[in-house]
């Protein structure tokens, strides 16, 4: 397998509406800004990789067609990739496999979300006549294996709050993320009003615009630039209703973390992993996620959340870009995860860099918590 | 004023599209008999895992369910949420109860309200029993359960419920 | 880098109307076929990606049903691309070549019958110039049509011509939906839907799934004695524009033969996904197959399975060789209105 790094990642500013640019102009917003950071003209791009989630979003069908100019793809092989929620990592896995299995040097990777153009809430509410209707959206759908979570583990309340102040402090940080709260603290958190038992209001994800783009090429065409090298990737798949699956503690993420662990060469990811960026939507996932991806035995996850370990200057900073939670267009909050750990390795991450930060994890989830999409990338090849 | 100043226009552009969804031939058998008040489930012939609703396929193996398996109106709530804002083009008034039902001998739950009792006595494990519509208003659609109420049977320990191929 | 080969496929009988037929229930039974020829399971497989459409099937995230056909007990390696099935085996032999997978299931499906198929591909266009005046799909192809008929690249004759071929091939084809013959007396009186195309120009609307598998150089003779190695698979997309293409020419096409060296291979035969008449003789004048047996499946023009009839074109010439003995074969995927993305793959019987 050809070594494939990240040589250059761009992201816009994620807000709720960014009705200054057309989705043209979204998605080249982060392709110019990725493409200087990489220091490539198009001429060096071999392929481009588009992924986004549902075309519902923006009411426009099959939307690499569309944007062929202006990702810079015409005359050049183009792939939409579309895994749900986890297609932003996806993407990225799909595009460093056109590196990696040496048919392309380099190759360019965006993906999007424009919500404010359709209707999101209608758009993660499929009506189908024949099934009742009783969907309370996204956080209705998962706030019950949150309450199992905590009826198998019997966490203290606030760890919810706690991860949903943290991860804001984080943004404040970080000039690009969506929800800025000055000021955001536990109890700030748990004043709002509640939407699906135990989730409130500041414990869920915004509804964002926006596009992160990367650029990714061969070990041998790296030349002198600062590279996040891909030491392992994976995805892992789950059918929605089959039987005996575990949505608390997936299956599909617990096989996808032990790949690219196995492949990364990892074999404690709490000493060995230096900062990671998980895909947190709703507050508790982080303690969820943490003892889906090994980081701890399970029940200890929101030990690590409630001592302080997951804050930025904790031993296992999570999300320093703000993550999910401050941020999320859909399609590609999963590049963002991925992209934000290439940074860190590079050293690129600015106020929210994690100091030394070698060995970073990308994560990302979608659909009944059933697709998953991760990576290790370090600041070093071998 | 300058470029970064000037407001943008925009303008709604509708789309309508109209669509004929198909069921699919398990879940039109299964609705079938839910117009006549009976919930039946269909099994993995390998598995054995019993699928309610059914769609037609374990997921599991990856082949058709074939097997019918006609299932009591009594479960459990293996989780639920209690939701506060409410569901667009829905009536229903929010705080409502909204659980993941586990009827008796099925392996996968489904979505469904609960009511007649108080919000924080709910607990993962009650068991309940479906509320049904007057039979004259009965159709092709789980609706014809109003909703699931607790019944005054032991709670039920949901580690127990995971399923285990034989 | 692996070599990969098509080692089996199905394709579901195509429907004017699947009816009471779901999507998992479409895709099963093909993905069972394949499986069941092969003498596998999906134990075997080591990647799985689909193609299909949510607009197609009418709500966000449908695509996630086409998975309940398959087995992801334990949890797989899978992905999907919102494209032609075609695009689902590029992605696919990636994984092979790169050495994630030795093996790849590939399947996609598609009911164009539930929906207005002519409004959901006018949404492909430029949403804020072009969808709004809701182009559909027959005229956008009219266009090609028009001017590569007023630059004499292609006849009318011709196209009456492939009409009647398709027919006349799509009696060989079991799966094939539209097999009754077509006079020439027939194709004149048939009215236009938008000029130049007539009805019988056009592809029908059509339901259906197929499913491919494809393995490396190391595991394909596991599978079978008659493994059809992918010699060579490009592609590249034009201009969403269509205003600035030269709707006479394909760049695409062009590219495709230079970085796969066509003009040196002597095709015994090809599939090309042409889902408009007119497409046929423009493609083959294009890539040097007027003399050489075209479409025997029928086309897209007997049966046009929407995120399926690339990948129907890659298996039906895969099918060819294996069964005829044959030994090179062009296979033609494409997307986006006026054939604006191609993918052309050459298939070869001998490694």
């Amino acid at each position: 397998m050809i070594q494939a790094g990240v040589i250059g990642v761009g992201q816009t500013n994620y807000d709720s509406k960014r009705r200054d640019v057309s989705m043209a102009g979204l998605v080249r917003e982060a392709i110019d800004k990725a493409m200087l950071a990489a220091d490539i003209e198009w001429d060096a791009v071999d392929a481009v990789i588009l992924g986004k989630a549902p075309d519902m979003f923006e009411g426009v069908v099959m939307p690499e067609l569309y944007l062929a100019d202006a990702i810079g793809a015409v005359g050049k092989p183009v792939l939409r990739v579309h895994t749900a929620g986890s297609v932003g990592g996806s993407t990225a896995v799909i595009a460093a496999s056109h590196v990696c299995s040496g048919q392309f040097k380099t190759v360019l990777t965006v993906t999007f979300e424009k919500q404010s153009e359709s209707n999101a809430t209608w758009a993660l509410s499929p009506r189908y006549p024949y099934s009742p209707h009783i969907n309370a959206g996204a956080g209705g759908y998962f706030a019950p294996f949150i309450r199992e979570y905590i009826r198998r583990h019997k966490p203290p309340e606030h760890i919810g709050w706690k991860v949903a102040a943290k991860d804001r402090q984080n943004a404040l940080k970080n000039p690009l993320a969506h929800l800025q709260i000055p000021g955001i603290d536990e109890k700030m958190v748990s004043d709002t009003p509640m939407l699906w038992e135990p989730l409130r209001y500041l414990e869920s994800c915004p509804s964002s615009d926006g596009a992160c783009a990367m650029v990714i090429t061969s070990k041998d065409t790296v030349g002198p630039r600062k590279v996040a090298w891909i030491k392992g990737m994976a995805v892992r798949s789950e059918g929605t209703l089959s039987a005996g699956r575990d949505e608390v503690n997936p299956q599909g993420g617990i096989d996808c973390a032990k790949d690219i662990y196995q492949q990364a060469g990892i074999l404690n990811p709490r000493e060995e992993i230096d900062c990671a960026e998980i895909y947190v939507p709703f507050s508790w996932y982080e303690p969820m996620w943490l003892e889906n991806l090994g980081f701890c035995e399970l029940g200890e996850g929101w030990k690590l959340t409630e001592q302080g370990a997951t804050a930025l200057n904790g031993d296992m900073p999570i999300n320093m870009s703000g993550g999910v939670l401050s941020s999320n267009p859909i399609g590609a909050s999963g590049m963002i995860r991925f992209g934000e750990a290439a940074l860190q390795v590079m050293g690129l991450a600015e106020d929210h860099q994690i100091k030394d930060a070698k060995i970073a994890m990308g994560h990302a989830y979608g659909g009944a918590a059933q697709f998953f999409a991760m990576w290790i990338v370090s600041s070093s090849p071998d | 004023m300058s470029d970064d100043q000037i407001p943008k226009d925009y303008k709604e552009s509708l789309i309508h599209l109209e669509y004929q969804y198909t069921a699919g031939s398990a879940t039109t058998t299964f609705l079938n008999q839910v117009k006549e008040g009976r919930l039946v489930g269909q099994a993995c012939p390998k598995c054995k895992a019993v699928y309610v609703p059914p769609r037609g396929s374990c997921p599991r193996d990856g082949i058709a369910t074939s097997i019918e398996v006609p299932l009591t109106d009594k479960g459990c709530i293996e989780s639920f949420t209690v939701v506060h804002i409410p569901i667009p083009g829905n009536p229903i008034v929010p705080p409502y109860v909204c659980a993941m039902i586990r009827l008796d001998q099925a392996d996968i739950s489904f979505l469904h309200l609960v009511q007649d009792i108080e919000i924080d006595q709910i607990r993962i494990g009650m068991r309940v029993q479906a509320v049904w519509k007057p039979k004259d208003e009965w159709t092709h659609s789980l609706e014809n359960i109003k909703w699931f109420a607790p019944i005054d049977e032991p709670d039920v320990d949901v580690s127990t419920l995971r399923f285990k191929p034989s | 880098m692996k070599k990969v080969a098509v080692v089996g496929y199905a394709q579901h009988k195509i429907l004017p109307n699947a009816g009471a037929l779901n999507e998992v229930e479409l895709i099963m039974p093909v993905v069972h076929k394949v499986f069941k020829d092969l003498g596998i399971s999906q134990d075997d497989i080591g990647f799985t990606c689909s193609g299909s459409c949510d607009y197609l099937q009418g709500a966000a995230f449908a695509f996630v049903e086409g998975l309940s056909a398959i087995q992801t007990s334990p949890p797989i390696k899978e992905s999907h691309v919102e494209m032609d099935a075609a695009w689902a085996l590029y992605e696919s032999m990636l994984k092979i070549k790169m050495g994630d997978a030795d093996t790849a299931l590939i399947y996609g499906f598609g009911k164009s019958s539930p929906g207005n198929l002519d409004s959901i591909i006018s949404l492909q266009m430029d949403p804020y110039y072009i969808s709004p005046l809701w182009p559909d799909r027959i005229s956008l192809a009219a266009l090609q049509a028009q001017i590569l008929l007023q630059k004499k690249i292609i006849t009318h004759d011709e196209m009456m011509a492939t009409v009647i071929e398709a027919r006349n091939n799509a009696a060989n084809n079991p799966n094939a939906l539209l097999t009754d013959d077509i006079s020439e007396d027939l194709y004149r009186a048939d009215s236009l839907i938008s000029s130049p195309l007539r009805g019988f120009d056009c592809p029908p609307i059509s339901d259906g799934a197929s499913a491919m598998v494809i393995a490396s150089e190391d595991k394909a003779f596991d599978f079978t004695d008659n493994p059809i190695w992918i010699e060579g698979i490009d592609h590249s997309i034009e201009s969403s524009n269509l205003g600035s293409r030269d709707l006479a020419t394909s760049p695409t096409i062009q590219t495709a033969i230079d970085n796969l060296k066509l003009e040196n291979i002597n095709f015994d035969v090809a599939e090309l996904h042409t889902q408009f008449s007119h497409e046929v003789p423009f493609l083959r004048k294009l890539l040097n197959l007027s003399n050489i047996p075209t479409n025997l499946s029928g086309g897209p023009l007997v049966g046009n399975v929407m995120m399926c009839a690339g990948l129907d074109a890659i298996g039906k010439t895969f099918q060819s060789l294996a069964n005829d003995q044959l030994d090179h074969g062009l296979a033609h995927a494409s997307s986006g209105p006026c054939l604006q993305h191609n993918m052309v793959v050459h298939l070869e019987r001998h490694k």
